[in-house]
């Protein structure tokens, strides 16, 4: 199963790279949660896979007696899935309220922060100090 | 008391100082005047013994696995040079605190001149080369400061920053030459190389070890095409100027050559390159001084004309040109220092330096005008002061030079003519002809301003008269020191006998006192200005030209990296990624990659393709609800693939973040526009292989780590110890919240802080908004 695996996640990388190359905010937000979603199956995989066998201690017992699943891996990725979580709610939440500020969610629209370069217009919807006054 | 102590002692008379300009104001300099006064006495008590032949060593353990030592040499030419640092910066400290006695930035110039004083007798008295190069480079951060004095003024901040930028650069390089020279010699200690001067000259590495080192002494020394930064650095006060833009700090190259010269000269490359250019800096320094009025461009033109004159005379080095080189060392010292300090005198009291705008001021300063004069007659060349003889040895020198004796006679004639015509020019037209008004009313300066002058006026009479005060004492073993000789002997005389030097000294003499008096009309005319243009300001304008193009070359280069664009940033990421990655996945490993899909369930292969189907939707449905209906699709999948291989703690948080993700994204997009980009289809597909190529090296690396053994060291001692150690049936469950439960901890931190942060951005939003509502 591992290869075919390794397969299905070279083709969400390859797709959340896309959307992360995207100019829509809210697109470059979904390739974070895809790119994470891969990654987390990416460790899962290396782990090794074992069907139906999850790391439990049998009642009764102090050590496994029958062979268990890779638990090391797995304690890893719940990690990995809560704060890739918060990530992407912080992310998403941003992007909403860069919405509200800026009046755009085009990344390249929003240059509030980088110098206008000689021969370049800043796009209208972009706050700049002298403005504000 | 020790070398090191003598060192020391100076660097903590400049933390001293700043106090001492505030508690003793008016006679502050004569105060701390008495801390290079101690070393110089010091010093005096070494010539007895350093003239008997014996050499001095201190060593104190620094990083000694790389060779680097605080050690110290003395021998008779670092004496000579160290006596004149401290000698010098004796009188420079009394002319400093009459010069700037009121200015308020008088603590820091105490500072940074002893500062600088204490780095200069380092760089002449260390042994180990690497000590030496710290030295040599705090001497080039203290110029910096010194030059940089006026820093409310922008020239006096640019000539700073060029003397700095053109020495340090040429230190930088001279630190590879150093470290070069170390690993031939195979040691870091100078006195190491002289006493077995091993056979550099046929080493593979000689030439570029040597230019390197060339380079470092030619940019401190300011020879062609460096020269020009030390007439800018005459934005300095004078002081300044007075002691490390004549006497000492511009003549560390010279010395750093001459202390070297025993390991590193003799060769072919040495005698033309070093002989060469000093033979042009020489005659071309000379006589751009002529085109300038302002005291101190022309005794900063005639310095570098001196300095040239060392070089040149260092790159013959023969007998007579070693001898000429510790003689006029010292004579230079003298009467440049003297000179520039009156030069100093007559702007302070008079308001002006331009000597066009000065005259008659004789009666009215009658000290500084003598002792002025009589540094001029030493620097012009005339019996029988110092400069006289040192002129001789130059000519008798360049008389017996090895290669074209006829261009190096021609070019130190032409050049000491339009010496003593600078000479000539700068005591004669302020305190002769004439009385011009000058902006301030001028009166005879203050004793602190004129002692300095008279000493050093007086010792180059002394000296002249009676050479035997120095010859046995300092200029024998510091000739010898030079020359790698012990056994050399100088024996100096005014008198020669009518010989060519003499003669050729007559006709310099005449043609200098000629160009004198056609000097007003020279300076003025098209072949002098122009000359001034190609020789004196075009290297100017080349370096400035070049560092406006390294600053432009570095905001075009940041621009182009640094554009604001996130997807470009991420677009050079990943680019690099996928080609560094997969070259070395390609390269280096065997690519025998595991492939066997024979264990797959068919419902494995259905998983697998709902997965890839779902992303694929997610990415290019044009509708946003289908879009984050796929996610969701992917989402779950991947939860039942947790399901399926043994995870069921990863599948219920999967399933329950997995409805968190698409409620939130469907209730933000809400608020959210629809919004289509245009994007060029050219980047799309830029864009798509850019991604493709991702996610091919990340498949290509998995299936090259599934080929290695797995190692479940880890995963067993979990299991093993789960229950053992924490008494918990659940191993990942054991893992998070007790061997690892800091982890854990820092993750509740991290999402309590994401939640906080959440809760900001759209409650701060809101208020901003309504804030904005009641404004209109």
């Amino acid at each position: 199963m591992e290869p075919l695996l390794a397969i299905v996640i070279g083709v969400l990388v390859a797709l959340s790279v896309y959307l992360l190359l995207r100019k829509n905010l809210v697109r470059v937000v979904i390739g974070v949660v895809i790119l994470s979603n891969a990654v987390n199956l990416l460790i899962f995989t290396l782990g090794r896979l074992d069907r139906g066998i999850p790391p439990l201690i049998a009642a009764g017992e102090y050590v496994p007696t029958e062979a268990i699943a890779n638990p090391l891996p797995q304690a890893l990725v719940l990690t990995a899935i809560v704060i890739g979580f918060g990530l992407f709610a912080y992310a998403l939440v941003l992007t909403y309220r860069a919405y509200t500020e800026m009046g755009t969610i085009n990344v390249d629209d929003m240059r509030v922060a980088e110098p206008a370069y000689k021969g370049e217009e800043l796009p209208e919807t972009a706050v700049t100090e002298g403005e504000e006054k | 008391m020790t070398i090191l102590f003598s060192v020391l002692l100076i660097f903590g008379a400049a933390f001293i100082g700043p106090m001492a300009a505030k508690y003793f104001r008016n006679v502050s300099g004569w105060v701390l005047a008495l801390f290079p006064l101690t070393v110089f006495v010091y010093l005096l008590s070494y010539i007895p013994l350093v003239s008997g032949g014996e050499v001095f060593r201190e060593s104190y353990t620094w990083v000694s696995y790389l060779g680097i030592n605080l050690s110290f040499y003395l021998d008779g030419f670092s004496l000579m040079f160290a006596l004149i640092v401290s000698g010098v910066g004796t009188f420079i400290m009394i002319y400093g605190g009459g010069y700037l006695g009121a200015d308020p930035k008088l603590p820091r110039f105490y500072f940074s001149i002893l500062l600088f004083m204490g780095s200069m007798l380092g760089v002449v008295l260390a042994d180990n080369i690497i000590a030496l190069f710290i030295f040599w480079e705090l001497t080039s951060i203290s110029s910096y400061l010194l030059i940089g004095y006026k820093h409310e003024k922008e020239e006096s901040r640019k000539s700073a920053l060029q003397a700095l930028l053109i020495t340090g650069s040429g230190g930088l390089v001279l630190l590879a030459g150093l470290i070069l020279l170390g690993m031939m010699a195979g040691t870091m200690e100078i006195s190491e190389m002289l006493s077995d001067p091993a056979v550099l000259a046929d080493h593979p590495w000689y030439l570029g070890m040597l230019i390197c080192i060339l380079i470092g002494a030619f940019t401190k020394s300011a020879q062609f095409p460096f020269h020009f930064w030390l007439p800018g650095a005459m934005a300095a006060p004078t002081p300044v100027s007075a002691y490390l833009h004549s006497a000492t700090m511009v003549k560390a190259g010279i010395y750093l050559l001459a202390r070297l010269s025993p390991v590193i000269s003799g060769t072919v490359e040495w005698t033309y390159i070093v002989t060469i250019t000093g033979a042009i800096t020489m005659l071309i320094s000379a006589w751009l001084a002529l085109a300038h009025t302002d005291l101190k461009k022309l005794l900063a033109y005639s310095t570098v004309m001196a300095l040239g004159t060392l070089t040149m005379l260092l790159g013959m080095g023969h007998e007579y040109a070693v001898k000429a080189v510790a003689v006029f060392i010292l004579g230079h010292s003298l009467y440049k220092g003297a000179l520039f300090m009156v030069a100093g005198t007559i702007d302070h009291e008079a308001g002006t330096r331009d000597v066009t705008q000065l005259g008659g001021l004789r009666k009215l300063m009658p000290f500084t005008a003598t002792f002025g004069c009589i540094a001029a007659l030493s620097m012009a060349g005339i019996a029988p002061l110092l400069g006289f003889i040192g002129k001789e040895l130059v000519y008798e020198a360049a008389l017996s030079a090895a290669i074209f004796p006829m261009f190096f006679i021609f070019a130190a004639v032409a050049a000491n003519v339009a010496v003593v015509a600078t000479s000539a020019i700068v005591v004669l037209k302020p305190f002769f002809g004439e009385f011009k008004e000058t902006p301030k009313k001028v009166h005879e300066a203050p004793v602190s301003m004129w002692i300095g002058p008279a000493f050093l006026s007086v010792l180059s009479i002394l000296f002249g008269v009676l050479p035997f005060m120095i010859d046995g004492t300092l200029i024998t073993k510091a000739a010898a020191s030079i020359a790698g000789t012990p056994e050399l002997v100088v024996s100096l005389s005014l008198w020669h006998g009518i010989n060519a030097a003499l003669i050729l000294s007559v006709l310099t003499l005449l043609s200098g006192i000629g160009v004198f008096f056609l000097w007003d009309n020279f300076r003025s005319s098209k072949v002098m200005q122009g000359y001034d243009r190609v020789l004196g300001v075009a290297p100017k304008n080349g370096y400035e030209h070049t560092l406006n193009g390294i600053l432009s070359f570095a905001s075009a280069q940041t621009r182009f990296f640094q554009n604001g664009y996130l997807r470009y940033y991420l677009l050079t990421l990943i680019t690099f990624f996928v080609v560094l990655t997969g070259y070395t996945i390609v390269a280096k490993t065997d690519m025998a990659m595991m492939l066997d899909f024979s264990d797959i369930m068919f419902y494995e292969w259905i998983l697998a393709g709902v997965i890839i189907t779902a992303a694929f939707a997610a990415v290019f449905a044009s509708s946003g609800l289908v879009a984050i209906a796929a996610l969701g699709v992917v989402g779950y999948s991947i939860s039942l693939v947790y399901v399926l291989f043994s995870a069921p703690d990863l599948a219920i948080t999967q399933v329950l973040v997995e409805t968190l993700t698409v409620i939130l994204v469907a209730l933000v997009l809400v608020h959210i526009p629809k919004f289509q980009g245009y994007t060029a289809p050219s980047s799309k597909i830029r864009d798509g292989i850019i991604a493709a190529g991702a996610g091919l090296v990340v498949t290509l690396v998995m299936l090259a780590v599934l080929t290695l053994d797995f190692d479940p060291y880890m995963s067993e001692y979990f299991a093993e110890n789960s229950y053992v150690v924490a008494y918990g049936r659940n191993i990942v469950n054991v893992i998070l919240v007790d061997f690892r439960a800091l982890d854990t901890f820092g993750e509740i931190v991290v999402l309590g802080v994401a939640g906080v942060g959440v809760y900001g951005l759209i409650k701060f939003g809101r208020k901003l908004h309504a804030k904005e509502g009641t404004n209109v």
